[in-house]
């Protein structure tokens, strides 16, 4: 089986701080990982390493079996969703022009409107980017992460300010583009009653790596649930 | 005239692409500092004898490139920088007329343009620099404007973003200087942001917007052209008064909300 992610004693020293300590793990194909820890755990930190962002650090990173040092053609494999799209409320795009951006190719024009349809936007393609609702501009950044077919989705605790509805929907759609599609997912959350019915693995995440394994493995586990939901519930009334 | 108005539909088309970007990155500004910094390359032209557009050219693409690299390297904003890059041109224009005696009929050209001075070998080289930047932005278009957008998303799509917001610098800092004749050193910025801020408010997509900023920017210029021909006033200023009244007629037409923009 193909090794989408191999992480290997990563190590990232910020002034005075150390943001992540000694952290290993291995994504494979298909499978849907849910990080979980609370705010300020180092999350950010390993998305800007993996995304190669952060280049300072120590260890190893692989995507397909290939240090990022190396190359960087492992980015045109990923879709990327961060968690909050900063651009400016009047820039002048519509939601086309904003998925057409990541499209490399332009013979493959016809793709936006098959993901646009598949995520439910299909009607709003000509409307400006920023008279969306967040729910609908996160949608469209789902689509621009998978107009080029992405080997691999990364999503940055994507659903912080969102209506439930729009949630739900989001939840669906990721399950789909897991079970059918088979696009490996590596998602950031809060929410562990999602990342219950959604991931089939789990990296407990606070500076260093607390657990990580088979999602039914950390469930079990009523000490480990119980210290991350309490996390998580401080991280949400931090939120609000 | 005839040349006039063909250089000045030129530089018209030029500003508002190239324009457009720095709106959208809040650099307004930049052009005006880069226009500032071309009077001190203006003066240096002017007291060693050579044509000053050549060291206008040299002047401020030298120093966009340099206060760009200092606002990175020490994370100064971008607006400070502005004023930097803004207030040392001038200051080296200022000590240079200084120490040469003055020179105020040839300088004097330079701060509010000349357009219907143009020369046929400023008309040929303004086409071919407004060709050769069209060129490179429609090559560049997708990185240019996803970097404009998000600068994070863009490079971790693969897009070598320093790369092209130095030439993005580089783009405005030839574009500034190309536009000395057309409107002076004084009212440029009105070009790059005037056109474009007005149709942000009525176009949809990038493109639309681009085009629509295109038309208000060359009905400016060339309206403004022929009017100040015929009743002998300042072109700079009738073209910059023609593009701010299409910006307060569409400030009108949105507040009355007869029109959706």
């Amino acid at each position: 089986m193909l090794k989408v992610l191999e992480i290997e004693h990563l190590t990232v020293d910020y002034p005075g701080v150390r943001a992540l300590d000694d952290v290993s793990f291995t994504v494979n194909e298909g499978d849907f990982l849910g990080i979980i820890g609370p705010n300020g755990a180092g999350k950010s930190t390993l998305f800007a390493s993996m995304l190669g962002m952060n280049t300072k650090y120590k260890g190893k990173i692989k995507f397909f079996e290939i240090d990022i040092k190396k190359s960087k053609d492992y980015l045109k494999q990923i879709g990327y969703v961060p968690q909050k799209p900063i651009f400016e409320k009047n820039f002048p795009a519509t939601v086309i022009d904003v998925v057409r951006m990541d499209l490399r190719k332009e013979s493959e024009k016809n793709k936006i409107d098959e993901i646009l349809q598949q995520l439910w936007i299909h009607e709003l393609g000509n409307r400006r980017i920023g008279e969306l609702s967040g729910g609908q501009q996160q949608r469209v950044f789902i689509a621009k992460a998978l107009v080029n077919n992405p080997k691999l989705l990364i999503l940055d605790e994507p659903v912080t300010g969102i209506d439930q509805q729009s949630t739900d929907l989001f939840y669906s759609i990721l399950k789909e583009l897991n079970s059918k599609q088979k696009i490996t997912i590596i998602w950031s959350s809060h929410d562990l009653d999602a990342v219950k019915q959604l991931a089939n693995h789990i990296a407990c995440l606070n500076r260093t790596l607390f657990f990580h394994g088979e999602s039914d493995e950390f469930f079990k586990n009523d000490e480990l649930v119980k210290q991350y939901s309490e996390a998580s519930m401080q991280e949400h009334m931090h939120h609000h | 005239m005839q040349r006039a108005l063909i250089s000045g539909a030129a530089i018209a088309i030029l500003c508002s692409v190239v324009g457009l970007f720095l709106v959208l990155r809040r650099y307004s500004l930049f052009g005006d500092a880069i226009a500032h910094s071309s009077f001190g390359g203006i003066a240096l032209g002017l007291m060693a004898g050579i044509y000053p557009l050549w060291t206008a050219y040299g002047v401020s693409l030298v120093s966009a490139l340099i206060i760009t690299r200092i606002k990175d390297r020490f994370n100064i904003s971008g607006d400070a920088s502005v004023a930097v890059l803004l207030s040392s041109g001038i200051a080296v224009g200022l000590v240079i007329i200084g120490i040469s005696g003055g020179f105020t009929i040839d300088i004097f050209s330079f701060l509010f343009g000349s357009i219907l001075l143009v020369s046929v070998n400023d008309t040929i080289m303004i086409l071919a620099l407004t060709g050769i930047i069209l060129i490179v932005v429609l090559l560049l278009y997708r990185q240019l404007l996803y970097s404009t957008f998000n600068e994070e998303q863009a490079q971790v799509s693969g897009i070598q973003v320093e790369k092209i917001n130095y030439l993005i610098v580089f783009m405005a800092g030839v574009t500034v200087v190309t536009s000395i004749q057309l409107v002076g050193v004084l009212l440029i910025s009105a070009l790059f942001v005037i056109p474009n801020v007005t149709a942000i408010m009525y176009g949809k997509g990038f493109k639309q917007t681009a085009l629509l900023s295109i038309t208000f920017s060359i009905f400016s210029v060339v309206t403004g052209i022929l009017v100040s021909y015929v009743f002998d006033i300042a072109p700079a200023g009738t073209i910059v008064l023609l593009s701010i009244g299409l910006f307060a007629g569409t400030i009108g037409i949105r507040s009355t909300g007869l029109v959706k923009t």
